[in-house]
């Protein structure tokens, strides 16, 4: 038997589809964009509340689909990402006007409105949360498009988020997501017109691509995070935060630690830290052996991303005492040409001995000259000049300062935005230089008075130009002969509520119908 | 000499010929209605006259083109199909309307559902026939209705409009039947709509092949059916041995928020024939969905009815595409969201204008608005053309402006339209002869 299959299709595969969704999503930005704060804060809360029910399924479906990481990691991420940000940004109001009577300025805030999200296959469902509920609590509506390693979870997590906000209120079609993410349909979004913003995050090319659409962008570069510690340091604490951070969720994190860079005087103690908190500190003929496999080409070997420290000794044939975390590889100098001073998204930490602070800060210098500028740095320290030195030095926008980077950076460990974009600035080449944060998505309308004392500022206290949605958004089409009776001249515009009920009724009546309840 | 087939030294030139050689009564009649439009190009919901005024479409040849005019998608499906295939032979199995029918079956309202102890299940929508317009979909509903009865009679409403072919003709308004002498008062039986015990009456002598209804008579202006009106047809279609067809040539292809509109009242009728927007506007075809049972001529002699153009292939790759965009969920989900941006906006123009726009018949997209002077949607049509906008009045009832926005439109657009809308219902109202309000 032979098949018959004729291709009459013209777009690549799922384009128009895509498509489809940001004609819906205008319709639901612009419902959405007119919703109170009493409405935004329940649909944040239920969104939050589903994403953390499922923090654990997902973070088990994630590990297992894209072969990254560890589940016990992830299930902090996406809680951090749910329940963890609607907290975080409670006290927050990205939704009512404020009003500065002083300066006779009054603020209205305006949604970014379709936002279209990439998300990464390291981060994949906590990205995906963290995206949705930024967009949620600023009244965006976001299509999300997955990485293609990360897809099922990713699809499923964003239909789980958007499930939730639309039971409690949120507009249909509030947050979509493509099933068939491919190049040919990030850049038929990208480009699209109707989108308002791309938030970008994944490697260098997805980004590059988003700032040159021509559609507003925020988009990330990559990380390279060199972690100075001096003698002034606790060495104990350090050693235990970096381990920590090195092995969290297998360094999946673009804010993991790539290139420990330690003082003479402080190494002997770190070293042994280190060692009691399960680093284990190669020789050279056993990172000899790593390197080879950890990189082809100069390029990163993605079959070790994510990946934990035993299943990577395994692989290189080394032979590591048992719950080792971190695989310290040590080298003398950051230069181009030595593949350990690159990002490595495994935990195998790069090692590097400098006689004084002032060297360490040139050596992270040079780490960030290799790639990474605008991300973030660590240092662990006692002495506030070399730490001052070494941020003001160092191309990065953040310094976690005696904390692990990996989630000190991304705000999860210290007072920073908690995010999974991580902005790199104009040192990184993109537009944000902050942890991607709900102001990023909203923008204000300022009422300016005139500056002249003779002209009284207006009393806008209880001017509220947003209301609560009544009933679904949008509701059912019934026919209007069900609310009304036509002809007559009847008007319907005093019968809101009446027909919503009616329409309520028509709903469950039509249900009991379609459903097989024979018929009326 | 010239290879251009289409060439005119101006449009007066154009309309002249236009009534030389083609209608003289229908190019007359558009430019004493105000409305001189000669359509060049169309894109999207726009079209243009050849001195190059931009209307928004809103008659959409009754739905024609839901989608557009010249819907990429579509035109990109037809196109590549230009490249293998042409309309194809109508005797043989088609590769095009096999899937269009396996398609449409699928999409097709389920059968209903048996009630425990009580009626057996309802047959489902299950066989496929083509014509190549809606007129002969409809001729073709009630010839397999004849013969799946063995009944001659057909029952449909007064002010019914089908088509113009020689059955479907005969089902609609006089106007049209009595000009060609095609009226049969003996076979076609019209009854008032959503009057059941006058359809009652039609059905009672058991001699009735079929009742055919618009789910909402498009040409009558919309009158919408009274709740459980439909249903109530259906089951005494089913005492009485009759066959319940809808005719959702205007209604189908989720204008009113449903794929096809008879879904919304509950019912699953024995035929449903659609056309116009079934195929996008890009290549005419037309479809009748029938049960076993009335299809049955189909497995007994299925030379029994033969069209050439009937199913044309690059009509059937159309309406694939068609039902495809047509039934994605974004697009459900649009037309939900633009019926109700279109109650409120036209609410709001309603509340300025109590007197004169009086009400609003709306089934989602599917509006007809009724103005307060026997043609006052005349008036109302010649002053939108003005602010450019195409809508049309309803000929059988000239109080009634369909008003049939596409199921694609976006925010920006609706709102243009709206306010062109409210523009042009208060200009029209002052058009009103004299003594009147």
């Amino acid at each position: 038997m032979t098949a018959i299959d004729i291709d009459l299709a013209t777009d690549p595969a799922g384009v128009p589809r895509a498509r489809a969704m940001l004609g819906r999503a205008e319709w639901a930005a612009r419902s959405f964009a007119t919703y109170d704060k009493p409405s935004v804060d329940r649909i944040v809360r239920a969104a939050a509340q589903a994403g953390a029910a499922k923090a654990r399924e997902y973070a088990e479906w994630a590990v297992r689909e894209t072969g990254f990481g560890v589940v016990e990691h992830k299930v902090i991420k996406n809680l951090a990402c749910s329940t963890g940000l609607a907290d975080h940004y409670a006290p927050d109001d990205y939704v009512t006007p404020r009003i500065d009577a002083a300066a006779k300025i009054v603020e209205i805030p305006r949604p970014a409105g379709i936002v279209f999200a990439l998300t990464p296959s390291t981060n994949p469902v906590a990205t995906v949360y963290f995206k949705t509920l930024l967009a949620l609590m600023t009244r965006s509506v976001v299509v999300v498009s997955p990485h293609p390693m990360a897809r099922e979870c990713c699809a499923s997590a964003a239909r789980t988020i958007a499930a939730a906000a639309v039971e409690a209120g949120a507009p249909d079609g509030v947050i979509q997501v493509v099933d068939e993410p491919s190049v040919p349909l990030i850049n038929a979004l990208m480009t699209d017109e109707r989108t308002d913003v791309i938030v970008a995050t994944g490697g260098v090319p997805v980004v590059r691509a988003a700032y040159s659409s021509g559609t507003p962008a925020i988009g990330v570069g990559p990380g390279n995070v060199p972690v100075l510690v001096d003698e002034t340091a606790d060495l104990a604490k350090a050693a235990k935060r970096i381990v920590d951070s090195k092995s969290f969720d297998n360094s999946v994190l673009c804010t993991n630690e790539s290139v420990l860079i330690v003082t003479e005087r402080a190494a002997p103690a770190l070293l042994r830290h280190l060692k009691s908190n399960g680093a284990h500190l190669l020789t050279p003929a056993e990172r000899d052996k790593l390197v080879p496999m950890l990189f082809h080409d100069s390029r990163f070997n993605i079959e070790f991303v994510g990946r934990d420290a035993s299943w990577i000794a395994d692989r290189a044939g080394i032979r590591v005492p048992p719950r080792t975390r971190v695989l310290l590889a040590p080298f003398d100098l950051v230069v181009p040409e030595e593949p350990l001073a690159h990002e490595k998204l495994c935990p195998v930490l790069g090692l590097v001995q400098v006689r004084s602070a002032e060297r360490g800060i040139a050596a992270a210098r040079a780490v960030l000259r290799l790639s990474g500028r605008g991300h973030s740095a660590a240092i662990h320290s006692a002495d506030p000049r070399t730490i001052m030195d070494y941020a003001a030095s160092a191309e990065v926008l953040r310094v976690a300062v005696n904390a692990g980077s990996s989630l000190g950076s991304s705000g999860l460990e210290t007072n920073l935005a908690p995010s999974m974009t991580i902005g790199t600035g104009f040192f990184g080449r993109s537009s944000v230089a902050e942890n991607l944060h709900p102001r990023h998505l909203v923008q204000w309308t300022r009422l300016a008075y005139n500056r002249d004392p003779a002209e009284a500022f207006g009393d806008f206290t209880g001017v509220e130009p947003w209301q609560a949605p009544r009933g679904p958004v949008p509701p059912y089409p019934v026919p209007s002969n069900t609310f009304e009776r036509t002809g007559g001249g009847s008007t319907r515009h005093d019968v809101t509520s009446l027909r919503e009920e009616i329409r309520r009724l028509v709903i469950e009546e039509l249900a009991v119908v379609l459903g097989g309840g024979g018929r009326g | 000499m010239s290879d251009e087939l289409i060439a005119f030294a101006s449009k007066q030139d154009m309309l002249a010929k236009s009534k030389e050689f083609w209608n003289p009564d229908k190019t007359q009649f558009w430019i004493d209605s105000g409305v001189p439009l000669v359509i060049d190009r169309r894109e999207g919901y726009f079209i243009y006259d050849v001195e190059g005024k931009r209307l928004i479409d809103v008659h959409l040849n009754g739905g024609t083109y839901n989608l557009g005019h010249r819907n990429p998608e579509v035109a990109a499906a037809v196109t590549a199909a230009m490249q293998r295939f042409d309309i194809g032979n109508h005797h043989f199995p088609s590769l095009a309307r096999t899937a269009l029918a396996e398609k449409l079956v699928s999409t097709a309202p389920p059968g209903q559902r048996g009630v425990p102890g009580g009626r057996p299940p309802g047959p489902a929508l299950s066989k496929v026939m083509y014509g190549s317009g809606g007129g002969e979909a409809i001729d073709i509903a009630l010839k397999s209705a004849r013969h799946a009865t063995g009944k001659r009679r057909i029952v449909s409403v007064a002010k019914a409009y089908h088509g113009h072919t020689g059955l479907a003709v005969a089902t609609g308004d006089e106007r049209f039947a009595n000009l060609f002498l095609a009226d049969r008062p003996d076979e076609f039986t019209h009854v008032p709509f959503n009057d059941l015990p006058a359809m009652e009456a039609a059905l009672v002598s058991r001699d009735a092949a079929a009742v055919i209804m618009e789910t909402i008579p498009a040409t009558y202006g919309f009158p919408l059916p009274e709740p459980g009106y439909l249903a109530a047809v259906k089951e005494l279609c089913e005492r009485y041995g009759a066959l319940y067809i809808a005719d959702e040539v205007q209604t189908g292809l989720m204008r009113t928020g449903e794929l096809w509109a008879i879904t919304k009242h509950g019912v699953t009728p024995d035929i449903l024939v659609s056309g116009k927007g079934i195929s996008g506007g890009m290549y005419p075809v037309s479809v009748v969905l029938a049960t076993e049972t009335a299809a049955r001529w189909l497995t007994e002699d299925g030379f029994g009815h033969m069209s050439t153009f009937g199913g044309a292939e690059l009509g059937c790759v159309a309406a694939l595409k068609t039902l495809e965009i047509t039934t994605r969920p974004e697009v459900r989900s649009m037309v939900h969201y633009i019926a109700a941006r279109f109650t409120a906006g036209l609410a709001r123009i309603q509340e300025q204008y109590p007197d004169w726009f009086t009400g609003v018949r709306q089934d989602g997209l599917v509006m007809g608005l009724e103005f307060a002077h026997p043609q006052g949607a005349r008036f109302v049509m010649k002053r939108l053309y003005e602010n450019g906008v195409w809508a049309i009045f309803s000929t059988l009832d000239p109080r009634v402006l369909q008003y049939k926005p596409g199921i694609l439109l976006d925010p920006g657009l609706t709102e243009e339209l709206l306010e062109r809308t409210e523009v042009a219902i208060g200009k029209a109202r002052n058009d009103l002869p004299k003594g009147r309000s």
